[in-house]
């Protein structure tokens, strides 16, 4: 047994240990830990299975910001934990859920073991169109050429999910700052990392959002990196959400989508079609969509772990 | 085939109003967001009036050249790029989904304005841009030819959706808001699934190019039968329509007809087109009798349910659980009429006219009972006195709506129940007549109950709780007069469904 398959078969052992654990502690916040784990162990597979853009995506998003989203959850449901744990589901709806569970896997694994082998794949198209778009990643060129309206109506959906979550504002706040107020501790810990961390934080995500045109890594990544650095000032204290009321807060949420809109139809009449690039600015363009996206991203995340607005900001 | 291949996949004259079909309402929410309160509303009722151009002129360009419409986003060819397409299908739900959406705007118009005195309000702000993503959400799901941006569809028609149903801001409409977005997501996932797994086995996600390379094998099966779950849960078929009933309970009229008039539709469309031009080969005819067994049980089981509710709202939205049953009667008598070597537009015309009269008429119905409500201050059945009096033109709209549920002529509920009963006789298939006919009866006893308790006089010196403007009133009664004169489109020159789709070979034929 080469070194290489036994790493693989104890992470994949791992995965399936954290999974079984995650659905059998009954603490939701030590479920939520669990899940985070779970993402890391995830990003390592996508690592093992070369998709290096694959796994970034999955430690920023499904390790960092959905386990984010969900110890804010716990956090909230820490207070009536007990009375939720008189109403775990009955016997009954456990065995439903794994005669579910059971029967979904039992159609993947059919599916995927009566897969061809070489599996088609749109790859060497994909890679042999890249000249075209003029970046170097193939997967930016997927994202934002091939499949550029794919893009564009997930960053909307990703705004329809904060729309989502500022519709349980109570009627009173609405228009104030999500979250609640923080305390400020300029001697603690946490005040100290929110001045330590932001300046290489912001380099950190500001390349890998660069650096996504040639090789792994891109907006979203570098968006949610960006993201945790201003959540940190403000749980720190050291800042406040803004108000959502805020005219500049709205520009900035939406210029994403719109400036992908307008440089897709300005294609039309340029290029020949929507969403398609004239010849040669096509990476410019490309950048362009991307740096406009990131205001949006980097906003539409930070604020959808904020919350809901519960308070109006002191005058 | 479904579709001609012998011509190349090329952008066609109109093209790119499909583009525009889709971006404009969310172009419209983009902005919505940032003028906030007044002008959000300004814009969204511009774009209604846009957007049914835009649809209107896509009819045009169909109508004119006999074939779909179709353009290539970017300019890149499936498989690598992404292909919008209307045939003649896509094209009718698109006029229908537009003539409702603005049925609605014209209603809610009323209900949602921002008070007097705040400069934005929340609910009249959130209900107007969800309407629009709804709205662009819908007609992605009409006019995508690719099985990832459906998906896509998918998702932005979830989060315009669920946060639709606990407008209200009440506990108990969280809770169904929540249990809405449960069930929702787990479709999301099982299409997603479906999905990933036909791109590993075929290389392809574009509808055109996976329709002449899938073969019945198992992983076609296990991708048809996840993608199909996936989307029963979404359109609320029996017996995954749990969610559906609470969700209205609480929801404004005008979100209950966003709701159960048009969301639904969109999963329901996108497993009609996954039958009829993917899986055609691949999906066997018993497993098209186990969707219409469904669907049987979701009529019998919804109409009982809806005659034994005590409030307005909650009979309308069981009357809904029961007429999606109709919705998918048509696959097995499609595959009976394809498996017969006939022509299978009765049943699917059967299937679309039943999604439109349905989509009109309980848009219109969910706003009377709203109307209703603001007028008595209540919603109970037993307690309608005054109705008649004080709403003559919803109680008529009701009747009309109403009259459309049970199949009476010249509504477009009989002319759809005609086509699938006419379908079900020659495919010797009885069984689905009987329940159409047992279902129009139980639909007819509901009907009538709740227009005789309108009828009955108020009791000395009633007066309304408040008036409602009449145009709310007229935006009502022009939904339902249109889902009750639909049943006129048999006199429709052209088969417009029938537009740039060949014959389909049948569920079960190889």
């Amino acid at each position: 047994m080469t070194l290489a398959l036994a790493v693989d078969i104890s992470l994949a052992l791992l995965v399936l240990a954290v999974a079984g654990w995650i659905i059998a502690v009954r603490d939701t916040f030590g479920a939520v830990i669990g899940f985070v784990a779970y993402g890391l162990l995830l990003a390592l597979v996508w690592i093992r299975l070369a998709a290096p853009d694959v796994a970034l995506t999955e430690a920023a998003i499904g390790g960092g910001l959905t386990g984010a989203l969900l110890i804010g959850a716990a956090a909230r449901l820490r207070g009536t934990e007990a009375a939720a744990r008189a109403e775990y589901p009955g016997a009954l709806t456990r065995m439903l859920a794994a005669i579910l569970a059971v029967t979904v896997t039992a159609a993947l694994a059919i599916g995927v073991l009566a897969l061809p082998d070489p599996a088609p794949t749109l790859a060497p198209a994909a890679t042999a169109s890249l000249a075209m778009t003029g970046v170097g990643n193939p997967v930016t060129a997927v994202l934002l050429a091939f499949r550029a309206m794919d893009t564009l109506l997930e960053a909307i959906v990703v705004l329809l999910a904060l729309l989502g979550v500022w519709s349980l504002a109570p009627d009173r706040a609405w228009g104030g700052c999500p979250g609640p107020r923080r305390l400020v501790d300029p001697d603690g810990v946490l005040a100290y990392l929110a001045r330590l961390l932001p300046p290489i934080g912001i380099i950190v995500g500001l390349y890998i959002f660069w650096i996504g045109a040639d090789l792994p890594g891109g907006k979203f990544q570098g968006a949610t990196i960006l993201a945790a650095m201003w959540l940190l000032v403000i749980w720190a204290g050291l800042a406040d959400t803004p108000p959502i009321s805020r005219t500049w807060l709205r520009i900035l949420l939406v210029i994403g989508p719109l400036v992908f809109i307008a440089i897709g139809f300005a294609g039309a009449i340029t290029a020949g079609a929507v969403l398609a690039y004239p010849e040669g600015y096509a990476k410019p363009l490309i950048v362009a969509i991307e740096i406009a996206l990131m205001p949006t991203l980097v906003l539409t995340l930070a604020l959808l772990v904020a919350g809901a607005p519960q308070r109006m900001p002191l005058q | 085939m479904p579709h001609s291949l012998s011509t190349p996949d090329v952008t066609t004259p109109g093209g790119l109003l499909l583009v525009l079909a889709v971006l404009v309402p969310f172009v419209g929410m983009l902005a919505g967001m940032v003028l906030g309160g007044r002008g959000t509303r300004r814009v969204a009722l511009a774009i209604l009036v846009a957007g049914l151009a835009i649809a209107i002129a896509i009819a045009d360009a169909l109508v004119r050249s006999g074939a779909a419409v179709v353009y290539l986003l970017g300019g890149w060819a499936p498989p690598l790029g992404v292909a919008l397409r209307a045939d003649g299908l896509a094209v009718v739900m698109l006029l229908a989904v537009a003539v409702v959406i603005g049925g609605i705007g014209a209603y809610a118009r009323a209900d949602f304005g921002t008070p007097p005195g705040v400069r934005e309000a929340r609910a009249p702000l959130l209900f107007w841009l969800l309407l629009l993503a709804v709205w662009g959400s819908l007609n992605l799901v009409f006019v995508s030819g690719d099985l990832f941006t459906l998906y896509v569809a998918l998702e932005l028609l979830t989060f315009a959706g669920v946060p639709l149903v606990s407008l209200g801001g009440s506990p108990e409409t969280l809770r169904s808001a929540l249990r809405y977005l449960l069930y929702a997501l787990f479709g999301s996932v099982l299409y997603l699934l479906g999905a990933v797994l036909l791109y590993g086995a075929y290389g392809t996600l574009d509808i055109l190019l996976l329709a002449t390379r899938v073969h019945p094998e198992p992983v076609a099966w296990a991708a048809a039968a996840l993608m199909t779950v996936g989307l029963l849960a979404k359109t609320a078929l029996f017996p995954l329509h749990l969610w559906l009933p609470p969700a209205h309970a609480g929801a404004p009229a005008a979100a209950s007809a966003v709701l159960s008039g048009l969301v639904i539709k969109g999963s329901w469309f996108l497993a009609v087109r996954l039958w009829l031009d993917v899986f055609a080969g691949v999906v066997t005819v018993p497993s098209a009798q186990t969707l219409a067994a469904l669907g049987a049980a979701a009529i019998l089981v919804g109409n009982i349910v809806a005659l034994r509710q005590a409030r307005l709202k909650l009979l309308i939205a069981y009357s809904t659980v029961a007429q999606i049953g109709y919705l998918f009667l048509m696959f097995p008598l499609a595959a009976g009429l394809a498996a017969a070597q006939l022509d299978d537009a009765a049943a699917v015309n059967g299937g679309l006219l039943q999604a439109i009269s349905h989509a009109t008429a309980k848009a219109a119905m969910f706003m009377a009972a709203g109307l209703v409500y603001t007028t008595l201050g209540h919603d109970r059945i037993a307690d309608l006195r005054g109705v008649a009096r004080a709403l003559p033109m919803t109680l008529v709209a009701f009747a009309l709506g109403g009259a459309s549920l049970i199949g009476l002529p010249p509504s477009g509920g009989f002319l759809a129940k005609w086509l699938l009963v006419s379908a079900a006789i020659t495919t010797a298939q009885w069984w689905w007549a009987l329940v159409m006919l047992v279902g129009g009866l139980l639909t007819s006893a509901y009907v009538f109950i709740v227009v005789v308790r309108a009828l009955a006089p108020a009791p000395e010196g009633w007066t309304p709780k408040a008036s409602v403007p009449c145009y709310q009133q007229a935006a009502v009664l022009a939904l339902a007069l249109g889902s009750f004169l639909l049943g006129m489109a048999v006199f429709c020159p052209v088969d417009v469904a029938g537009i740039g789709r060949a014959v389909v070979p049948g569920i079960g034929s190889p």
